[in-house]
């Protein structure tokens, strides 16, 4: 049975179980690197000690979510390899290069001043100290930089020519970095990144306002976070319509999936809600407004947009799962623009911290960011099938030659350990709010004054509970 | 289109950073690994905190020469990278594994309590010894050669396993427990000092049995190896280096059991660096043994000079801000320093 296991479904499966697991991380310590830098500057600037205990805490998140992020990412970079090797030689010229600038403008400046921001507090002084959270910060946009640089050159390929090997070759590095969606996805993915972050640590602060604990630490929590979201939400649909649109120029077919339109037509209609059928070729049920489709994409009511119809049907994305992932994507995205608009109303009426139902919702709000994240991936890379390398290169050909049966076994060993050692993360992580901020007195109190201001329980040393 | 070509031989410089990168990494890995090979055998849990607390500041950094050597033999050498890493497949995913136990135990163990402190030590242990062990099997398989028809991986799902890649696995786990524990002897004092000096005694006798091994098989194995040693003169040329891993390893047995602190650790990264020439020489001119040389796998030379600019600039960088950490955590290490 196990031997007729198709290998490149499995190796589908298998990398984009890792890949989105991977990204869960980098969706939240990007944005949490900026927000403990912009904490710790906060810090020096006013002497305040809560902005510090604040960081304290956050930083202990940051480090068990920063660790998962790169034993996650080592995966990675080696799949490139195991799964699609197929890939790997034909595109290698192209890729190689701006994965290995990410190693060395990147993951080198995160690896080691990482060490410094969790253990060098006594070590340096709180100028270099802050200097290594900044380049911590400045080192995850980076590798972003170039992550998506490559993942936009395998969507929107320029700059090369193909040799008469078969191999690609590069003929304008220029081109090839900023190839044309490289911008919109780079933009889009940081401020998810950012958003993310800001939902997450709304929800913790909302949690303990809600639960009357550690009142003025939650309200920082909260403000600086519908700070995000009154000014950043809004701007990422901003953004993600231009997305959307420079999609339209180079992945017709993608955008087609993502409206579930199936005729080319003037005047489309926008599909809220509907049910694909990939056989039928119409989407089911639909509930259509009039003519938005045009307009969004166009620009005009009248504008024509191409249906998948204009495709064959072997090059035709899955419907369904890029149909609604998008739904999730946007549908969360005007949540969190809601977040905002509430938020600023309650402000100016004084209720913003002590507005229950609020706090709920915002609890309620806490994943968001990584469900949206997600679906914005997956929209953007199941869109593109059934191409690897958009137009170039199809998944099919891309594989290793190794059998399914080694990549059914390696599959559930990954995720047999992914699930136990990330929901021992996620188990510490949830404890770590539950601890809540120290006060530096309790800290320094426990440990013996002159330990360094931030400690870890170390566990068995008088189990202070802070609650 | 910018290149570097008619000015210098940029695959042979690849060839030498390839090798360079995965050295370091080998080193550098290499003692945070070791430290994990010895963790549960320690005298007591305060040691462990201890050897612990001496690597955590370094392990992510020394991990990313892991992702450098194979970045850049993506970057430089796509075709070895993508016959070399099917042909690996099981080793490579389950030194992954390993090195998803070993990574996360850092963060996990800080953050639990006495009781769920020991899973994380075992997570640490396991961890360490499956990715040396596989590290060690991978190294014994690619000097055994790897199938190859046309541009693709042709050989079977095991043939990496076999009684010579157990060796070498094993022979590994050994050598990064010597370079664990004479780490061990320069970062911490008193109790767990002297444990990690009985440690490296044994650790240096097995390395020493299994370099002697792995030397005299080599040979005995591979004709090519075989002529590139064993003729004149060639010999006298390449005599020097296993003389000077040996003196090495007498060295480092004396200092073991003298007081020194700094001087075992650094001769065990020349034993390292012995063994580790003498293999490079075996496998010259190839990248992918003994099938395509990295002449062939070469990237097209665009790509190659693209990456050798940003090397040339930022490897010293590297090297520097990587040297500044290793100052700022200077010292013996504690057993209670948390954050
Ligand atoms: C938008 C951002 C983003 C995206 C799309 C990806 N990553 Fe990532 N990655 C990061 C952002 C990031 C980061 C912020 O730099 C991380 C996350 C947490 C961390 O430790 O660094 C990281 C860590 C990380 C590491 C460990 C680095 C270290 O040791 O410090 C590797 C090897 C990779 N990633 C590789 C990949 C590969 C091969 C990807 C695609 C298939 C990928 N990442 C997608
Ligand atoms: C980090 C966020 C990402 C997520 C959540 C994600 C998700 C996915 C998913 C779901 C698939 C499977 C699609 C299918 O087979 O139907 C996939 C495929 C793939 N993605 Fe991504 N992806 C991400 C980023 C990247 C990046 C940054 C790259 C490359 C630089 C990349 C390269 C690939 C490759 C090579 C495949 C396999 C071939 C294919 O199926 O097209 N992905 N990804
Ligand atoms: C508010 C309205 C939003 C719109 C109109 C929008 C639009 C888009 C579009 C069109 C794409 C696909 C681009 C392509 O593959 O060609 C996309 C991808 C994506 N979206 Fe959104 N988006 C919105 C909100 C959000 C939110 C709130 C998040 C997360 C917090 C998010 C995260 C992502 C991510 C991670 C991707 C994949 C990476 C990329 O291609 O940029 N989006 N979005």
């Amino acid at each position: 049975m196990l031997s007729n296991l198709d290998p490149v479904l499995l190796a589908r499966i298998q990398f984009a179980f890792t890949v989105s697991f991977h990204i869960i991380f980098p969706a939240f310590t990007i944005g949490l690197a900026s927000w403990l830098a912009v904490l710790e500057w906060r810090w020096l600037k006013t002497g305040k000690q809560i902005y510090a205990e604040v960081y304290r805490m956050w930083v202990k998140i940051f480090a068990v979510t920063f660790g998962m992020g790169v034993v996650s990412g080592v995966v990675l970079s080696f799949q490139f390899g195991t799964n699609w090797s197929g890939f790997s030689d034909v595109g290698g010229n192209v890729l190689g290069p701006l994965l290995g600038y990410e190693v060395l403008t990147a993951f080198f400046l995160e690896a080691s001043f990482l060490g410094i921001m969790l253990f060098g507090w006594n070590r340096v002084s709180p100028k270099m100290h802050f200097a290594s959270t900044v380049i911590v910060a400045v080192g995850t946009l980076i590798s972003a930089f170039w992550i998506l640089s490559a993942n936009s050159w395998m969507q929107t390929p320029q700059g090369f020519r193909i040799g008469q090997d078969g191999l690609l070759y590069p003929t304008s590095w220029l081109a090839v970095i900023f190839n044309p969606s490289f911008p919109f996805r780079f933009v889009h993915m940081v401020t998810a990144a950012y958003l993310t972050t800001a939902f997450t640590v709304a929800g913790v602060g909302a949690y303990y306002l809600w639960r009357k604990r550690h009142i003025s630490h939650a309200r920082v929590m909260l403000g600086m976070a519908m700070i995000m979201a009154i000014f950043v939400a809004p701007l990422q649909l901003l953004y993600g319509d231009l997305h959307g649109l420079n999609t339209l120029e180079h992945q017709p077919a993608k955008v087609a999936a993502m409206e579930g339109l199936w005729e080319t037509q003037r005047g489309a209609p926008l599909i809220l809600f509907g049910l694909p059928d990939q056989e039928a070729e119409t989407t089911k049920y639909a509930i259509k407004i009039p003519k938005l489709s045009s307009f969004i994409l166009t620009h005009s009511f009248d504008g024509e947009v191409k249906g998948l119809k204009e495709w064959p049907k072997d090059e035709r994305p899955p419907v369904a799962v890029v149909f609604w992932s998008f739904r999730i994507m946007v549908g969360i995205g005007l949540l969190m623009i809601a977040t905002g608009v509430i938020a600023l109303i309650l402000h100016f009426k004084k209720r913003l911290f002590d507005t229950r139902w609020f706090q709920y919702w915002c609890m309620a709000l806490t994943p968001s960011g990584f469900v949206a994240v997600l679906a914005g991936w997956f929209v953007t890379e199941v869109g593109r099938q059934p191409w690897i390398v958009y137009g170039l290169l199809r998944t099919a050909d891309a594989t290793s030659p190794v059998l399914g049966t080694s990549i059914a076994i390696s599959l559930t060993a990954f995720v047999i350990v992914y699930a136990f050692v990330f929901g021992a993360g996620i188990y510490y992580i949830l404890k770590l709010i539950g601890k809540g901020p120290e006060s530096l007195e309790t800290a320094y109190g426990d440990h013996g004054i002159g330990k360094p201001p931030i400690v870890t329980d170390l566990a068995g040393e008088g189990g202070k509970q802070n609650v | 289109m910018f290149s570097l070509e008619n000015i210098v031989n940029l695959p042979m410089i690849w060839y030498a950073l390839i090798f360079t990168a995965v050295f370091l990494y080998i080193l550098l890995d290499g003692f945070d690994l070791g430290v994990g090979v010895l963790f549960p055998f320690a005298p007591s849990d305060k040691c462990r905190d201890r050897m612990m607390n001496s690597i955590a500041p370094f392990w992510d950094g020394n991990e990313t020469w892991l992702i450098l050597g194979g970045g850049g033999l993506f970057a430089a050498f796509p075709l070895a990278y993508s016959v070399m890493m099917p042909a690996l497949y099981i080793p490579v995913i389950v030194m992954l594994l390993g090195l998803i136990f070993r990574g996360v135990a850092f963060e996990f163990r800080f953050k639990a309590t006495r009781n769920h402190v020991k899973i994380w030590d075992y997570a640490f242990h396991f961890g360490s010894l499956v990715t040396a062990f596989m590290q060690g099997m991978i190294i014994g398989a690619i000097v055994q050669g790897i199938e190859v028809e046309g541009r693709r991986f042709a050989g079977g799902a095991f043939d990496w396993l076999n009684a010579y890649s157990v060796m070498t696995g094993i022979a590994v786990v050994f050598g990064y427990g010597l370079l664990g524990s004479t780490w061990l002897i320069m970062k911490t004092d008193g109790e767990t000092q002297n444990w990690a000096r009985k440690s490296a005694s044994y650790t240096v006798l097995y390395v020493a049995i299994f370099l002697a091994i792995v030397s005299i098989s080599m040979p005995i194995m591979n004709e090519q190896i075989r002529t590139r040693w064993f003729t004149l003169p060639n010999l006298f040329y390449l005599v020097p280096i296993p003389t000077a891993s040996l003196l090495l390893l007498i060295a480092i047995w004396r200092d073991i059991h003298s007081n020194r602190e700094v001087r075992p650790f650094l001769m065990s990264f020349g034993v390292f660096l012995t063994g580790y020439i003498g293999i490079a020489i075996s496998m010259w001119p190839y990248i992918v043994p003994f099938k395509i040389t990295f002449n062939q796998a070469a990237a097209a030379p665009e790509s190659q000079s693209l990456l050798l600019v940003g090397t040339v600039i930022l490897l010293p960088m590297i090297l520097a801000y990587t040297g500044y950490c290793y100052y700022i955590f200077r010292g013996k290490a504690s057993h209670e320093a948390h954050y």
